[in-house]
């Protein structure tokens, strides 16, 4: 059975449908082509940002979607997020095909939907005061009722968010912040709209390491006791390995493999997961596992391998892996169903 | 435990383009001079019918008569007091320049927000038009205009103000398109902020000090323009500028009669004016660049302390 | 005689406002031949600016002390001019975001033939053939030496940073999170050249990161820092499973692991400001055992065992005798307190 739809019958047996359901999005960009390129009638290549991706993620639920710089993780994200157009595929949220929404018709669904993005030092406004950042969303979808309702509303977001006491916090500004209380007020604003959904990229990852688990239990307390869906994007499979309930790996424009964390991690099915994983390294120098290291470079996304475009780098690549583009199904090693993996020795 | 915590941290240096103009202006001695010369010369031209010895249409004393104890600055062909003549000058040059200047900042600075900011079509048609704007030669168009409208005060005020926009136009867009690309200004984009709302808030507050900086150094060329449309007879000649002054004087021989008065201390006088409104606007621009301290060249070096005597605790 | 021997090293920057700030404070440590050393921190603890002043590249708004012996002699004697003579030919470094750091305008070969020519170590046409060859030992074509660096990608321009720090021949090198901004495996690639050319070449390494994993596993002792201070010395494998200062540990519990399922903390509370006066440990308002002594009397850094030293007032004391811990939050309660504001580094 394909993996989306034995995700989604599991799902459909719990209580809630999955608030998110991508499914073969495709985001293609075209290269740019000089005059004489046009004239001599070559043929338009495409930059395969996104090659036809399908995940889900259900209420509470918490899913990494891990993998390397140019995997298409982000513009995964923005498109999950309506910022782009998708070239093909469905986005669906809250059952709503999002690809096909004009802008105007997406506002409202945006309250449910919001973004954490990576870098808390450009993530506000510097000219904002903290109560401002807080409000403006109320303002920008007419919630919140009068100036008193709103400052006390950014007030309980700031509790919320563990910035206490909230009074010593409206008016600041961000630059008398550290890296860590901007994120917070990043993520202060945003549940201020009560989003289902919240997209996460890399939100710990330019932030000092002694202050990252405190983010991360944040959102991670955020999304049990709100029922809130957290699509996390991260290059870091120790961050996901610890919050996360299941990962996505990605590469080159696809999913490669996916399922539960833990599983995931302790039976990786892929070659390039297997990889990954064998490079992080361990905190305990006694554990010296032996490194994966692939030879090379990610190939360039226009012009992708034949067959698996995992092949030009994989230690285990048969012949028949240049022919045939592997399709993400259960894999045979794994246990239980819904550890799913895109490789033809699998 | 946590407050005090927080207090104790080290403040960051506070945002430089977030310093008051005070602060600015402190650090930069040269800006406080510009202020202050624009300052003198806007008083003196509101305070120019009050202050003016003498008339600057009627004839009060010699043609060409040299400076003395009665006319400071000597009389022009007509036999007007200079000194009145600059003052009244000033007021009407100044109310030009401002002028102009008000006109261009604002097509200016909208082109090249909407620009900026829309871009893709929008861009191009603006961009365009900039450009061509960009390219006519400025005197050429002063005379077309002098000609086909005959020359006048608010004709010359149109032709400053649409050939100062241009550059304004490219800077502002430059910064817009910079601003836009800011972390949180997609962020509020996807939380679902109108354009209007976003350009409001977000992009206006932090193009409009470069606005003021630019808007500075514009009244300088402005007054630097009038002048020179004047002075070529593009202004109706019985408007008293600087600029008429000037050209009044090499019409009239002013030069081979000997009489320096006629156009040095007008010269000066819009010299002085521009080197003010310089001085302010690259201090402007100054505090607005963080990027100015002092580095690694420099031909002081980094200095050594003795440790002797000293143990870990002393220091 | 060790190759590098740091005394008593403090480094000073005036503030705008006319104060100082005392970014490096007595800091000391010994790198041998070939050895690979951590230098780990968080932002501003000063471990950047450490290994600057073994460099000797500050602004004039610095002030230095203490002594920096290679080979025996204090570079930092005699200043800047003395400095020189070994910037490159003994120790050379490798820089934060070092890909940025190359000039975009000169090919890679000729950023690699530069300091050949201007320490006279080659020239010509003897001075381009070594730079293929470095280029070669970083796993880099010799016909890159003709391409820009805008070429190549990130791991590769920082494989050509790493060629050019080697181009003098030295005996150390210092890399400033050399892999911070790269991907896990072009990670994985770059360290394991810099141990490859650590054991080929006997080459010392200095490693700073905030990474403790790329520590554990590069190097063979680490040094952490806080506050501008070393509290804690010692081989990797001490520093983990048996350290000695309670940020070590709390460091490491900060660190999410793949396999482990220890609970990952956060360390409540900010460092210290430095253009203060600190009294007592720096860590002690952080810290979740500290008792009366810490907040009185600064811990200094004693020898515990081999090849292993402290700052903490705790090693002095015998179990039965320690008092109450103070105020602060156990390990594992992080989230009441809000992390503060970071310094200048």
């Amino acid at each position: 059975m394909n993996v989306v739809d034995s995700l989604a019958t599991s799902l459909r047996a719990d209580v809630s449908a999955p608030l998110l359901e991508v499914e073969q999005l495709k985001m293609h960009y075209p290269v740019a082509r000089g005059m004489t390129e046009r004239l001599a009638r070559r043929p338009q290549r495409f930059v395969h940002a996104v090659d036809g991706v399908s995940f889900s993620v259900a209420p509470g639920e918490m899913l990494a979607l891990v993998g390397e710089s140019g995997c298409g993780k982000t513009t995964t994200a923005q498109a999950v997020l309506r910022m782009l157009k998708p070239t093909a595929g469905a986005v669906r949220f809250e059952g709503t095909d999002l690809s096909t929404l004009s802008q105007r018709k997406m506002r409202p669904l945006r309250r449910r939907l919001q973004m954490i993005y990576q870098d808390p030092y450009e993530s506000l406004d510097p000219r904002f005061r903290v109560r401002q950042t807080i409000e403006e969303p109320m303002l920008i979808h007419g919630i919140g009722g009068s100036a008193k309702d709103r400052r006390q509303k950014a007030i309980e977001a700031l509790e919320r968010v563990g910035l206490t006491p909230a009074e010593l916090y409206l008016d600041r500004y961000p630059h008398g912040m550290s890296g860590g209380q901007r994120q917070r007020v990043a993520i202060a604003a945003s549940l201020v709209l009560d989003p289902v959904l919240l997209i996460a990229d890399e939100p710990v990852s330019m932030l000092d390491v002694s202050v990252r688990a405190g983010v991360l239990s944040l959102l991670d307390g955020l999304r049990r006791q709100r029922d809130m869906g957290i699509l996390m994007i991260t290059h870091d499979l120790a961050t996901a390995s610890h919050f996360a309930d299941r990962i996505a790996v990605m590469y080159l424009g696809r999913i490669v493999e996916t399922g539960p964390i833990k599983e995931v991690i302790r039976n990786p099915q892929h070659p390039y997961t297997k990889a990954l994983l064998s490079v992080v390294p361990q905190r305990d120098p006694r554990k010296m596992v032996k490194p994966l290291i692939l030879t090379g470079e990610i190939p360039s996304p226009i012009d992708l391998p034949t067959g698996c475009r995992f092949r030009t780098r994989c230690p285990m690549a048969e012949e028949r892996c240049g022919q045939i583009d592997p399709e993400l199904r259960t894999a045979v090693a794994a246990k239980g169903d819904d550890h799913a993996v895109a490789c033809l020795l699998a | 435990m946590s407050m005090l915590l927080q207090e104790a941290a080290v403040g960051p240096l506070p945002e430089v383009s977030r310093r008051p103009l005070r602060t600015v202006l402190r650090h930069h001695k040269s800006g406080l001079i510009g202020l202050g010369i624009i300052l003198f010369f806007i008083v003196i031209a509101l305070a120019a019918p009050v202050l003016m010895p003498y008339s600057p249409t009627v004839q009060s004393c010699a043609v060409f008569a040299p400076p003395s104890a009665k006319h400071w600055f000597g009389c022009d062909d007509g036999g007007i007091d200079l000194l009145s003549e600059i003052m009244l000058g000033g007021r009407i040059s100044l109310l030009i320049g401002f002028a102009a200047t008000l006109v261009s900042m604002v097509i200016g600075g909208g082109v090249g927000i909407l620009s900026g900011y829309f871009g893709r079509w929008v861009d191009i048609v603006l961009m365009r038009i900039t450009d061509y704007l960009l390219v006519i030669p400025p005197l050429a168009f002063a005379l077309v205009v002098a000609d086909v409208w005959g020359p006048s005060v608010v004709h010359v005020i149109i032709v400053i103000g649409i050939l100062q926009w241009a550059p304004t136009a490219r800077i502002i867009r430059a910064q817009v398109m910079t601003v836009k690309e800011r972390v949180y200004v997609k962020r509020v984009r996807a939380m679902g902020a109108s354009d209007t709302r976003i350009i409001a808030r977000h992009v206006l507050p932090q193009v409009a000090p470069l606005l003021v900086a630019n808007t500075v150094l514009t009244v300088a060329v402005a007054i630097y323009l009038e002048t020179t449309l004047a002075f070529l007879g593009l202004e109706d000649p019985s408007s008293v500028t600087w600029g008429t002054i000037l050209q009044h004087a090499f019409d009239r021989a002013a030069v081979s009669a000997g009489a320096w008065w006629t156009i040095v201390p007008d010269g000066i006088a819009i010299s002085l004016l521009i080197m003010g409104c310089f001085l302010l606007g690259r201090a402007i621009e100054d505090a607005l660049n963080p990027r100015l301290r002092v580095g690694h060249l420099s031909t002081r070096r980094w200095k050594l302390r003795p440790l002797v005597g000293l143990g870990p605790d002393a220091i | 005689m060790s190759l590098l021997e740091v005394r008593d090293l403090h480094v000073w920057f005036e503030l705008p406002n006319g104060t100082e700030l005392h970014a490096v404070q007595g800091v000391s440590f010994d790198l041998d031949h070939g050895e690979r050393l951590g230098l780990v921190g968080e932002s501003g603890c000063g471990k950047t600016t450490t290994i600057l002043a073994l460099m000797g590249l500050f602004p004039p708004s610095v002030s230095v002390a203490g002594e920096v012996i290679v080979n025996g002699e204090n570079i930092l004697g005699k200043g800047e001019s003395l400095i020189r003579d070994y910037r490159w030919k003994e120790l050379a470094m490798v820089f934060q975001g070092a890909m940025n750091a190359l000039n975009p305008l000169m090919t890679v070969g000729r950023q690699i033939v530069e300091p050949m020519e201007l320490h006279g170590i080659a020239s010509g046409a003897a001075a381009r053939k070594r730079a293929g060859e470095l280029l070669e030992m970083v796993g880099i074509a010799a016909s890159g030496a003709d391409r820009y660096p805008h070429e190549f990608s990130g791991g590769m321009r920082q494989r050509a940073s790493i060629a050019m720090g080697l181009a003098c021949q030295p005996k150390i090198l210092l890399a400033d999170e050399p892999t911070t901004a790269l991907d896990v495996m072009v990670q994985a690639q770059i360290l394991e050249l810099l141990v490859g050319l650590s054991n080929e070449l006997g080459l010392a390494l200095i490693l700073v990161t905030h990474d403790l994993p790329v520590v554990a596993q590069v190097c063979e002792r680490a040094a952490v820092m806080y506050a501008g201070k070393i509290i804690e010395n010692g081989t990797t494998e001490d520093l983990y499973h048996r350290p000695r200062h309670p940020y070590t540990r709390l460091l490491f519990a900060t660190t999410p692991d793949l396999y482990d399922d220890d609970d990952v903390i956060s360390i409540p509370g900010v460092p210290p400001r430095l253009d203060r006066q600190i009294v007592g440990c720096p860590f002690q308002p952080r810290c979740d055992s500290a008792f009366e002594r810490c907040s009185s009397e600064q811990p200094a850094l004693k020898s515990l065992d081999v090849g292993h030293s402290a700052a903490c007032h705790l090693n002095d004391v015998p179990v039965s005798v320690t008092a109450k811990p103070e105020s602060s939050p156990r390990n594992g309660q992080a989230l009441d307190a809000v992390d503060g504001s970071d310094d200048g580094s």
